[in-house]
Parts: structure tokens; C-alpha cells; sequence
């Protein structure tokens, strides 16, 4: 089915104590996009990420994955997608390549030469707790290499990593679009790559103290 | 299906061993208090035999309470909580798995570590083996039942207390059949009797626990 979207999101509304988080959101991904979700802090980026890998339930709307709602296909739909939050995910106590390699256990590709990728080439032995911050969003990010998993949902990828990181980031990116995979990031920053579809959310008039 | 468990299982081992001073901290805790019984009671052990069997199941079931704070608590606070629930296995599994790691960390130590206690509150011979079979299993039911009030508070900074509000009055029935293992055997009474009624509680145990507290925890990630 070349033509049915990948993703398709209509009609989607979420509730938080009785309040609608963000205006109704109706929104396709197809194979070989990177959609942009952009929007005020408080927008609802984060909830609509979050309603997208089902950790939370949508009030309304549907939700479907390749022409099928994901409740009909949740196992293929959750095995197929891949998502980096705010935390990054990684165990202070367990080494990086230990972190990778529990993260991503089914992968094809080792563990250390997706951490030699992302720049960390020789910090496969060294606890977690021993690195800074933006490396550990890098050890997280190295899930980007050695996963199968075709759309990815990106919360804010760019926290916390350097121009390099960030250039990495966007090769990885586009290199993954090319092999026909699909992206929805949120992110405040212009990516540096062609083709990128903006999709602003707002948030409800509930949300704007009326 | 499986495979969430034995990884989990696994991993939960090895983050504890390379936490091995946290980890260690239940059964010094349980060795330390149970050391003051003879201090602030009596050191006369004809007293001590009397409530040996008691006072050795308290401060085991204190010492999981203490630990079963933190069974979800740092994979809540790293995030390796949110991509345990859009993972797409059964998340009962992966559950099943935490549960059992704290379990040879917590429950099993206590076990072993036991007949010492025995020793120091002059505990009657025949009360040892009775002793460390109730243990190993209701430290078990302990672990599985703690799980759930683990899951339930995992959102809150401060959960520890009312952790522990949840999860005492179903620790109450563990607590009388695991000292009446003991007591019977002492007494000279068969004591498979009690010990059997352990064991069918750690059968319901298994089967619902983890169902509960992997539901738990998708109820905690909705706010």
C-alpha cells in the first residue's frame, strides 16, 4: 500500500482534568518525511509524543499505522517505531556499551561501532556515570543507528549536544528518510535539511487561562 | 514473551551488583535491629526462644519494606520506565523479571543470613529448617506484593511512607503463616500445615502481582 500514510492522526484531542491540552490535531506522515512538530513551551509536544507511542490514551481521535488504527496492530506498530524522550534512558550504573546494548538488544549492527559513530569511541567500558550529560543523550542517540524500527519520534533531540552532535544528528536523519523511514520531531531549533514539513500545534483556549 | 523476563532478570542483577553497598543494605538492616532484640529485652534465652520466631519475621518483612521503594523508582527517574511501556511485549513479564531480581537480592540473603539470627536469639533447634523455608517463600509473596505499592507510588517524590500504608495490611497474612511455621514447628506440631498455606499464597501471588503492578504502573504513566 505505496499510498496510505505511515502515520495518520485525525481528529485528536487529549484531556487533562477535564481540559483540552491542545487544539485538534489532524496530521500524516507519509514514507520519507520528517514532520516537525513546532508550538509555545506548554503547546503540548511532549503529550502528543507521548499520545503517539500510546503511553497515554487520547480522549478522542484516531491513531493509524499504515491504514490501520494501532490498537488492531499494536504489537507491529510498537515494534516498529522508536522513541527518544527527555530522559534519556540510560543507567548511570551499567557502561555505555552495556546501556546500547540492553537498548537495543535485537540489533544487527554492534554496539561499538555505533558508539564510535555517535563519538564515543572508547568510552564502551566506562560507567555511565562518568560521562556528562550531552553523553549521555549520545550514548541514547546511538539507538538511531541500530535500530530497524521505521518512524521515529524525536522529543527535543538537540538538548544538551554540540554543533557536531547536532550535524551528526541531521545526517543520521536524513540518511534514515532516504531508506524510506519516517520522522516527527519536536524541536524550537531550524534543522538543516531540505524537505523538512512544519506542522505548529497551539494550545487549547483551555489552556489559555479562560 | 519470555525473553522480557530473563533480560530483565539479568539486568536488574548486574545493576545491583555494581550497586552492591545499596543492595547489601536490607539484610544489614536486618542483622543490626535484630542484634538490638537482646540488648533492649532480655539476653536470657529461655525469653529470647519464646519470641525468636516473631521478632526474626518482623524485622524481615521491615527489611523488604525498606528495599521495595526503589524497585521501579530509578528506571522512573531515567526514563527506562517510559520505553519499558511502549515496548510492545506483555509488560507483566519484564515485571515478573524485577520482581524476582529483588527478590535474590532482598528475600534470598535474608534466608541464608537467617539461622545467625537463630543463633544470637536462641532460637530452639528444631524451629532452623522451618525457619528458612517459610522465609524463602514469604520473602517472595513480600517481594510480589510490594511490587504492586512500588508500582502504584513510583510518581511521587516521598512515596516511602505511604508505601508502606499500602502495603502492610497485605503483608499482615505472609507475617501469621510465615512465625506459625515457625511456632508449630517448635512446639512439636506438624508444620507443613502453615508452610502449604505460604506456598498457595505465593502461587496467587505470582499470578496476579506482576499483572497489578504492571497495571499500576501504565495508571502512574498517565500523569
Amino acid at each position: 500500500m505505496p499510498n496510505t500514510p505511515l502515520l495518520a492522526v485525525e481528529r485528536l484531542q487529549f484531556e487533562r482534568d477535564d481540559c483540552n491540552v491542545f487544539e485538534q490535531i489532524d496530521l500524516t506522515v507519509g514514507r520519507g518525511e520528517i514532520v516537525q512538530i513546532e508550538g509555545p513551551n506548554g503547546a503540548g509536544k511532549t503529550t502528543l509524543m507521548r499520545l503517539l507511542t500510546t503511553a497515554l490514551q487520547p480522549t478522542s481521535g484516531n491513531i493509524s499505522y499504515a491504514g490501520q488504527d494501532i490498537g488492531l496492530c499494536r504489537y507491529e506498530y510498537l515494534s516498529d517505531i522508536l522513541y527518544l524522550g527527555h530522559q534519556p534512558g540510560v543507567k548511570m550504573t551499567l557502561t555505555a556499551e552495556e546501556n546500547l546494548r540492553w537498548m537495543a538488544a535485537d540489533s544487527s549492527r554492534s554496539a561499538q561501532d555505533a558508539l564510535a559513530a555517535v563519538g564515543l569511541a572508547g568510552y564502551g567500558d566506562v560507567p555511565c556515570y562518568n560521562l556528562s550529560a550531552g553523553q549521555h543523550r549520545r550514548v541514547a542517540l546511538a539507538r538511531l543507528l541500530t535500530t530497524d524500527a521505521r518512524l521515529w519520534y524525536l522529543d527535543e533531540p538537540f538538548t544538551a549536544i554540540d554543533k557536531q552532535g547536532v550535524s551528526f544528528l541531521e545526517k543520521c536523519m536524513s540518511d534514515h528518510v532516504k531508506g524510506g523511514g519516517a520522522i516527527l520531531l519536536s524541536t524550537h531549533q531550524d534543522l538543516a535539511i531540505d524537505g523538512v514539513r512544519k506542522y505548529g500545534i497551539s494550545p487549547h483556549a483551555d489552556q489559555r487561562g479562560l | 514473551m519470555a525473553s522480557g523476563f530473563s533480560a530483565y532478570l539479568r539486568r536488574d542483577l548486574l545493576l545491583a551488583y555494581r550497586r552492591r553497598g545499596e543492595a547489601a543494605s536490607p539484610l544489614i538492616f536486618f542483622v543490626m535491629v535484630s542484634t538490638l532484640i537482646p540488648l533492649g529485652i532480655t539476653p536470657e534465652s529461655a525469653r529470647l526462644a519464646e519470641i525468636a520466631p516473631g521478632i526474626i519475621w518482623v524485622m524481615a518483612l521491615l527489611a523488604t519494606l525498606l528495599s521495595t521503594d526503589s524497585l521501579f523508582a530509578s528506571d522512573y527517574q531515567d526514563g527506562s520506565l517510559e520505553q519499558l511501556l511502549i515496548s510492545p511485549q506483555l509488560l507483566a513479564m519484564p515485571v515478573l523479571g524485577k520482581i524476582t531480581a529483588h527478590w535474590m537480592v532482598t528475600g534470598l540473603p535474608l534466608t541464608l543470613a537467617s539461622p545467625l539470627l537463630g543463633l544470637m536469639l536462641s532460637l530452639p533447634a528444631e524451629g532452623y529448617v522451618p525457619m528458612m523455608a517459610s522465609l524463602a517463600i514469604g520473602t517472595a509473596c513480600l517481594s510480589l506484593v510490594g511490587s504492586v505499592g512500588a508500582a502504584l507510588t513510583v510518581s511521587l517524590r516521598k512515596g516511602g511512607l505511604l508505601l508502606s500504608l499500602l502495603v502492610m495490611p497485605l503483608y499482615m497474612p505472609v507475617i501469621i503463616f510465615g512465625s506459625a511455621t515457625v511456632q508449630s514447628a517448635i512446639d512439636g506440631f506438624a508444620w507443613f500445615g502453615p508452610l502449604a498455606i505460604l506456598g498457595a499464597m505465593l502461587a496467587a501471588a505470582i499470578a496476579l502481582c506482576p499483572l497489578a503492578a504492571a497495571g499500576a504502573l501504565r495508571l502512574t504513566s498517565i500523569n
